[in-house]
């Protein structure tokens, strides 16, 4: 039998192996301890608003589909017909009063109840219909937020997400007041690890250099705006592999500072939508469209980035599925929604002006990994100066590396069970 | 007298050939100064403006776009890929003398870091006679691909 890789040697709180991107043993490990057991994040309540409404997607590697029943309660039930395995659904998203397999017709109700199975007499009473669902995982929800597990010992969501809820109920004011709804998505590859784009996301050190030609692209308000590096933002470590990394400390709670100038770019939408709200819902919405000052990283495959959704799907050590979720106000302006379509065409997905610039860096990251061997990727931008909060939670500058070292310490829990040493509350 | 086929697949044709040969602020000037590039995500999508595409650009944001390809500040475009571009199957579904709509296929090869790939779309333009001559009004993508996975496009398709 083959040796598993350990991984408490491939990682070290300040620099991990560069292994890490590559080695399939790895990959396989995290694909079983940290895909099937932590909270994987599904869907936007949004998707499926209505009984009968499904989409389907992963957990991991595993092809799920997540379902609103006519009591309203959500499933996410594995894609797998009890029969002999083939998926009941290929459809990416529909409303539909049941799920029939396409081989042998084996049909499934919404909560993946076995209900009809053709010829059922060729059993000869050796078929228990009540004993084959579609297998369901643990599902719970937070604020529109629908994750799921195969694990049913861990605990709650709720206790899971911890210290990010209040992070996640900021990032949804960019409703406006309305809910949040999903508005399409960019999605696309890149051949490099997972954990790349996991890092990403808590990484303002790369967006001045990367992002130049799109900062070349935006007005001179904008350009100062993002002009966070060595700015009073910060990265905090919020427990569980979650952390928040604040660009633009103005824009962490939409509703405050209403009173804030309207920025130039967004003039013309302002004046048009006075003529059908109020000045201070105006600025409200103004607020919304221009989206959260912060990046809201949840291990290990959802991120509430500054105005969308990021999701990450490993394919294989070598190969990441993102994509990158449009949000808007459900039932808000259909000017401003646009408005907030255009923004995100203009950075994000294939042809936007930032992710192919931030693909062809976690591209070199991958293939520049695999020269020579036991060379470290460092991740100790920041720890100089890292403290820790009155609430217990570590934080450093915007520009630090702290969000990675906590994906990275959960990383190591969930492979391990066991955290490095000298790390835990009040280390 | 309307448009000709000849004469809309001889703009078509130059667009093609400036794309593929980087001459990317002359291809700014075969537009119409309201036209749109659009390359939607949708199959069947018409209103472009109320729904996510892959791009949707007005002129600023066609200058933009040429600015990033040729600027130097963009990883992804330093230098852009060079591509190869096949245009065919061409049909009229309308035209007059003002305005036509024609419909073709284009199947373009890319190269850049050692890769090639290929995408193959359905192109249909809007083509508009005005003073300056024949102009691009509207020109949408459909890439065949366009609701699957795409990997990053840092050029004009």
């Amino acid at each position: 039998m083959q040796d598993l890789p350990d991984p408490r040697t491939l990682l070290a709180p300040d620099r991990a192996d560069g292994s890490i991107y590559s080695d399939p043993d790895l990959y396989d490990m995290e694909m079983d301890r940290i895909f099937m057991h932590n909270w994987i994040w599904v869907a936007h309540r949004s998707e499926i608003p209505e009984p009968g409404d499904f989409i389907t997607t992963f957990v991991g590697p595993h092809p799920v589909i997540v379902c609103r029943d006519r009591q309203g309660v959500v499933h996410v039930m594995l894609n797998r017909c009890r029969h002999r395995a083939a998926t009941v659904c290929e459809l990416r998203r529909g409303k539909t009063a049941s799920f029939v397999c396409p081989y042998h017709g084996w049909a499934y109700g919404l909560d993946g109840t076995l209900r009809g199975v053709p010829h059922q007499e060729g059993y000869s009473g050796h078929l228990d219909k009540s004993s084959l669902p579609l297998v369901n995982l643990r599902v719970e929800e937070y604020n529109g937020l629908v994750f799921a597990t195969f694990d049913e010992t861990i605990p709650s969501l709720d206790s899971w997400l911890g210290r990010a809820k209040p992070w996640i109920d900021l990032f949804m004011k960019q409703g406006a007041g309305w809910p949040v709804k999903t508005m399409g998505e960019h999605k696309f590859t890149f051949p490099g690890n997972w954990k790349i784009q996991l890092e990403n996301t808590t990484d303002a050190y790369h967006f001045p250099i990367v992002h130049k030609s799109f900062l070349d692209s935006v007005d001179q308000e904008t350009q100062d705006t993002l002009n966070f590096v060595g700015g009073k933002g910060f990265v905090e470590d919020l427990g569980n592999g979650h952390s928040v990394m604040v660009m633009i400390p103005e824009l962490v709670d939409l509703d405050e500072n209403l009173d804030a100038p309207i920025p130039e770019r967004f003039a013309e939408l302002a004046a048009g939508l006075s003529k059908d709200y109020p000045s201070e819902k105006v600025r409200q919405i103004i607020r919304a469209v221009g989206g959260s000052g912060f990046n809201l990283n949840l291990f290990p495959n959802l991120a509430c980035s500054m105005a969308f959704f990021r999701v990450l799907r490993p394919l294989s050590a070598t190969s990441t599925e993102i994509r990158h979720i449009a949000i808007g106000m459900d039932g808000g302006p259909d000017v401003a929604n646009q408005a907030r379509l255009r923004l995100h065409e203009h950075f994000q997905g294939p042809m936007g002006f930032g992710t192919p610039d931030d693909a062809e860096a976690w591209d070199r990251v991958q293939r520049g990994s695999l020269a020579g061997k036991n060379i470290d990727i460092l991740l100790n931008r920041g720890l100089g100066h890292e403290a820790r909060r009155p609430d217990g939670n570590l934080y450093s500058d915007v520009s630090a590396e702290t969000g990675m070292r906590a994906a990275y310490r959960q990383w190591l829990v969930a492979m391990t069970d066991k955290a490095f040493p000298a790390e835990g509350e009040g280390a | 007298m309307s448009i000709t086929l000849q004469d809309a697949v001889a703009l078509i044709a130059l667009e093609a050939d400036l794309l593929d040969h980087g001459a990317f602020r002359d291809w700014l000037t075969l537009y119409t100064s309201d036209g749109r590039y659009v390359v939607p995500i949708d199959p069947d999508v018409e209103d472009f403006e109320s729904v996510l595409n892959y791009a949707y650009d007005d002129a600023a944001m066609r200058e933009k776009r040429v600015e990033r390809l040729l600027g130097g500040r963009s990883i992804s475009a330093a230098p852009p890929a060079r591509t190869v571009r096949l245009l065919s199957r061409y049909r009229m579904l309308e035209t007059t003398d003002a305005t036509c709509t024609l419909r073709c296929a284009q199947h373009l090869m890319e190269l850049r870091q050692g890769r090639q790939r290929d995408y193959a779309a359905n192109v249909t333009y809007r083509l508009k006679n005005t003073d300056g001559g024949l102009k691009i009004d509207l020109k949408v993508i459909r890439l065949l691909t366009a609701t699957e996975a795409l990997t990053a496009v840092s050029y004009i398709l």
